[in-house]
């Protein structure tokens, strides 16, 4: 197995209130096989063995699905390639390259530690509308709905949206809107999802706006990051439900 | 102690619908005076917190990550199992019932068993009404496909990001009710520790992760809800934070921990190619619907595998099963990969590795079509390995992948602790030493969504007027003890890092208790444990302090608790002198290598019981009456 050298520039935070900086670390004799976080495992385990303090970051399931990693890698949210940081391995960058790593940077998030960020602000939306309202119970038998194949694959489309965040940390305007459309998508293709349509957009742009996201202006970056391709889409299809859930209510209609 | 399941009377398919007719009720005035603690937000948790909210109960859940939607159900990717029967192939609830016991190896509770399965279909129509988005056909139906061990398709799925769906789906029902206010959700919580007041479960000690501060939780039940510990292994298809502590720390409170050495060993995963490896990565077993297990003949043969000719390949799921043939069940496949390999005719680097051969099902189907069925599986492959499963066969290897073992519930998922319950993979009771595929999902939902709302009275209906403050001397002392455990950590101050400790234990649980287990090395086992635990806390570095986002600390907390954790799994191992499921003693198996049970001793769950920190635990033994089924010779041939 060969090994690599990088010269790593790593972002180092004590907390939100303190300032932050970068440390410059030469990372030598990497694995080529391994991947990106295993390589900052790798330093963290030679900075713990000089009494010194690792590079907090986040991660868990290391395959993609949970949504826990999330880092700015070379200026990329989650890094080069698709999937998430926990997705990136050694062998895309080259033997002696610098690579800078830093957090997502979005007002929205706060720092928590060094790569850490605090993105409770993406529970909060979903908690305002991302849900059909269906008690546990009394459910009818899932064959009575019929779904076209086309229909329930763009919702599943949607659906696999991480949650990680890189969405709003890509665009200039710290926009979530592909993260809140990948859900209001998901849910108003689906039969079940109508009842609470025009409500779910309507109130999850607003706890969008009220946590200090900004709206989409069309910059595409979200959709080039995105670990789970979600497609930008998604944001138009957004737009209409909210339109469609404001002029009704506006007009007092009833559905 | 005596181990009473309180499984109700009467003939298996009568006993749920019996229970709940018989089963003490909360009122719904009533429900919102009782408080319950759930740790975990995984399916079982997630999908309990929702309901018994949506029930009126007061509920304060716990999960030691960033948000509720990240536990590792989330990375389950195959699918879930239903008895429908919607393909009307001969699938019913008695099917489910019976191939699950038997995949179990006659080693679960019937009554759970038959339970699950009864509910298995109730699970589906739930998440369809959520807009679980499962796959269907073009003409709108639901569609399902097989899995192992199984002779019919029940399995539902939504693509391969099935655990997925289902966890974002109890994740949104979780979401509504912590949005109306009925749940106070804590992320970044850690479980440290059990309160218990007049030896009641009544509350529990956390350290928020990212402030460092300890504190006390007091509630009238708690609910563990907090998987498996297949990082024992420290490589295994768990995510990195997955572990023991919530359910160790309880066992070290008074519930017993049932059949620990039960753990499945996953025969489709990527194989492992360095030291600096963290994790390894499951390849759905729905894959082998359509890719062929095989390795060379010959020994030592390094050719490329599209330059062995079909006559020179050894497909030996398919020769020695027929009639499941690569859909053989996970423990079978899995040691049957350790066979080939031991005997040299492993493939890759190593020689760990098997081939997973997808060019017939290419040829048959199309490449469109398993690029739709499987594409994010390839793409995950590639990914990590450089190669293009398209082209050449997947190289896939058995890895730790799910434990059956956990707390001793009864049929009310109560533990041995008094208002102590356990739901989803953190309880043993019903998978029996082997997990058939796509089980697992169906076992967290089917706890947290209708088992746990309909037996959780028969507790609480108890409890009235026994209300518990986090002023109790109990609390306290309970918090002052977790304190100085963290404390011990911090005072170790030696230069070996937490990582390094760990990987150490998992080779050693790995070569002694992983796919083949003897008693001479079981017994090293053991020895090798109490050294590497005894230098952990010499030797182990912590960087920082306890009051600020310490990740060294929670590691060492964790492996910690895993360090005395794998002498219990050995101690289980050593003792259960018989092969069955993913148990394999060497010394006990048929002259074909297949697993020797012994019904005549071991038809019974082991249950240990903690006696202090230097006492040998106790044995308590749940004899397994079967009723229903014969206990059977399991064959898959």
């Amino acid at each position: 197995m060969s090994t690599m050298n990088f010269h790593l520039r790593l972002w180092k935070q004590k907390s939100a209130a303190d300032k932050g900086e970068f440390i410059k670390i030469h990372a030598t004799e990497i694995p080529s096989e391994c991947s990106f976080l295993e390589m900052l495992d790798i330093v963290n385990n030679r900075l713990t063995r000089e009494g010194k303090e690792p590079v907090s970051f986040a991660s868990d399931c290391r395959e993609g699905i949970c949504g826990t990693c999330h880092m700015v890698i070379n200026g990329v949210p989650q890094g080069p390639g698709r999937g998430a940081a926990c997705q990136v391995y050694m062998r895309k960058f080259e033997n002696g390259q610098t690579i800078t790593v830093e957090p997502f940077r979005v007002g929205a998030f706060p720092i928590v530690k060094d790569l850490v960020v605090n993105r409770g602000a993406y529970d909060r939306i979903i908690r305002s509308g991302g849900f059909i309202s269906e008690h546990t119970g009394g459910a009818p038998d899932a064959s009575t709905s019929l779904i076209p194949k086309p229909v329930a694959d763009a919702a599943m489309d949607a659906a696999a949206c991480i949650g990680c965040g890189a969405c709003a940390a890509a665009c200039p305007n710290s926009s979530p809107m592909l993260f809140v459309g990948a859900k209001v998508t998901h849910l108003g293709l689906l039969p079940q999802g109508q009842a609470e349509r025009k409500s779910r957009a309507r109130n999850m742009v607003r706890t969008m706006q009220e946590e200090g996201f900004g709206n989409c202006s069309n910059y595409y970056a979200c959709e080039a990051v995105c670990p789970a391709n979600v497609p930008a889409s998604v944001i138009a299809m957004l737009n209409r439900e909210y339109i469609r859930g404001e002029v009704s209510q506006t007009v007092g209609a009833i559905d | 102690m005596i181990l009473d399941a309180k499984i109700p009377e009467g003939p298996i398919e009568k006993k749920w619908t019996s229970f709940k007719n018989n089963a003490k009720l909360i009122s719904p005035a009533n429900k919102r005076k009782f408080k319950v603690i759930v740790v975990g937000t995984g399916l079982a948790g997630s999908s309990a917190s929702a309901t018994l909210a949506e029930l009126g109960y007061e509920v304060e859940t716990f999960c030691f990550h960033d948000s509720p939607r990240r536990a590792h159900s989330i990375a389950a990717q195959g699918g879930i199992n239903a008895a429908k029967n919607y393909q009307n192939d001969g699938d019913s609830v008695w099917r489910l019932f019976y191939d699950t016991i038997k995949g179990g190896d006659f080693r679960a509770r019937e009554a759970n068993v038959y339970r699950l399965a009864e509910v298995s279909g109730t699970i589906i129509d739930q998440c369809v009404s959520q807009g679980v988005p499962f796959a269907r056909e073009y003409g709108g139906e639901l569609t399902n496909r097989s899995f192992g061990g199984a002779q019919v398709s029940r399995t539902f799925y939504a693509k391969g990001q099935t655990g997925q769906q289902l966890l974002l789906g109890a994740y949104s029902a979780l979401s509504a009710q912590i949005g109306l206010g009925r749940v106070k959700m804590h992320e970044n919580s850690e479980m440290l520790d059990l309160v218990l007041v007049d030896g009641h479960a009544k509350g529990i000690v956390t350290r928020d992760l990212v402030t460092g501060e300890i504190k006390t939780h007091a509630a009238d039940t708690v609910l563990l809800c907090t998987g498996g510990y297949s990082n024992v292994y420290y490589l295994s298809t768990n995510a990195r934070g997955s572990n023991v502590t919530a359910t160790w720390r309880a066992y070290k409170r008074g519930a017993a921990f049932a059949n620990p050495c039960y753990t499945q060993i996953h025969p489709t995963c990527i194989p492992v190619a360095g030291e600096y490896q963290s994790k390894l990565t499951l390849m759905s077993e729905s894959l082998r619907n359509d890719g062929r297990v095989w390795v060379p003949k010959a020994k030592g043969d390094t050719r490329n595998p599209r330059d062995i000719p079909e006559g020179e390949r050894d497909y030996y799921l398919e020769r020695k099963y027929p009639s499941y043939g690569n859909l053989a069940p996970r423990d079978i496949a899995s040691r049957s990969a350790k066979e080939v390999c031991d005997e040299g005719r492993g493939v890759g680097p190593g020689g760990l590795g098997v081939y997973l051969d997808f060019s017939a099902a290419i040829a048959r189907l199309g490449e469109k079509t398993i690029r739709e069925r499987y594409g994010n599986l390839f793409e995950m492959y590639g990914n990590i390995t450089g190669e293009n499963a398209y082209e050449r066969p997947m190289r896939i290897y058995p890895a730790v992948h799910y434990t059956m073992g956990g707390l001793w519930v009864d049929y009310n998922l109560m533990s041995t602790i008094p208002g102590l319950h356990v739901l989803g993979e953190a309880n043993f009771s019903d998978h029996g030493a082997n997990r058939l595929g796509a089980s697992a999902l169906m076992q967290g939902l089917s706890d947290g969504y209708f088992v746990i709302p309909n037996t959780l009275g028969e507790y609480l209906s108890t409890q009235f007027g026994k209300k518990v403050s986090t002023d109790m001397p109990e609390f306290k002392k309970t918090e002052t003890e977790a304190r100085a455990f963290v404390e011990k950590l911090l005072a170790v101050k030696g230069n070996v890092p937490v990582d390094e400790f760990h990987r150490q234990l998992g080779l050693i649980i790995w070569d002694e208790c992983g796919m083949a287990r003897s008693e001479a090395g079981l017994k090293k086992a053991i020895a090798d444990v109490r050294a590497l635990r005894e230098r952990f806390w010499k030797e182990v570095a912590i960087p920082g302090t306890g009051a600020e986002l310490n990740q060294s600390l929670e590691r060492a907390g964790r492996v910690a608790d895993f360090l005395e954790f794998g002498e219990l799994m050995c101690i289980d191992a050593l003792t259960r002198e018989e092969s069955c499921g993913g148990h394999f003693r060497v010394e006990h198996q048929t002259p074909e290598g297949e697993a020797l049970r012994h019904d005549d001793r071991f038809a019974e769950v082991y249950a240990w019981m903690f006696q202090g920190e230097e006492t040998a635990p106790e044995l308590v033994r749940e004899p397994l009456n079967y009723e229903a089924v014969h206990l059977a010779t399991r064959s898959y041939k």
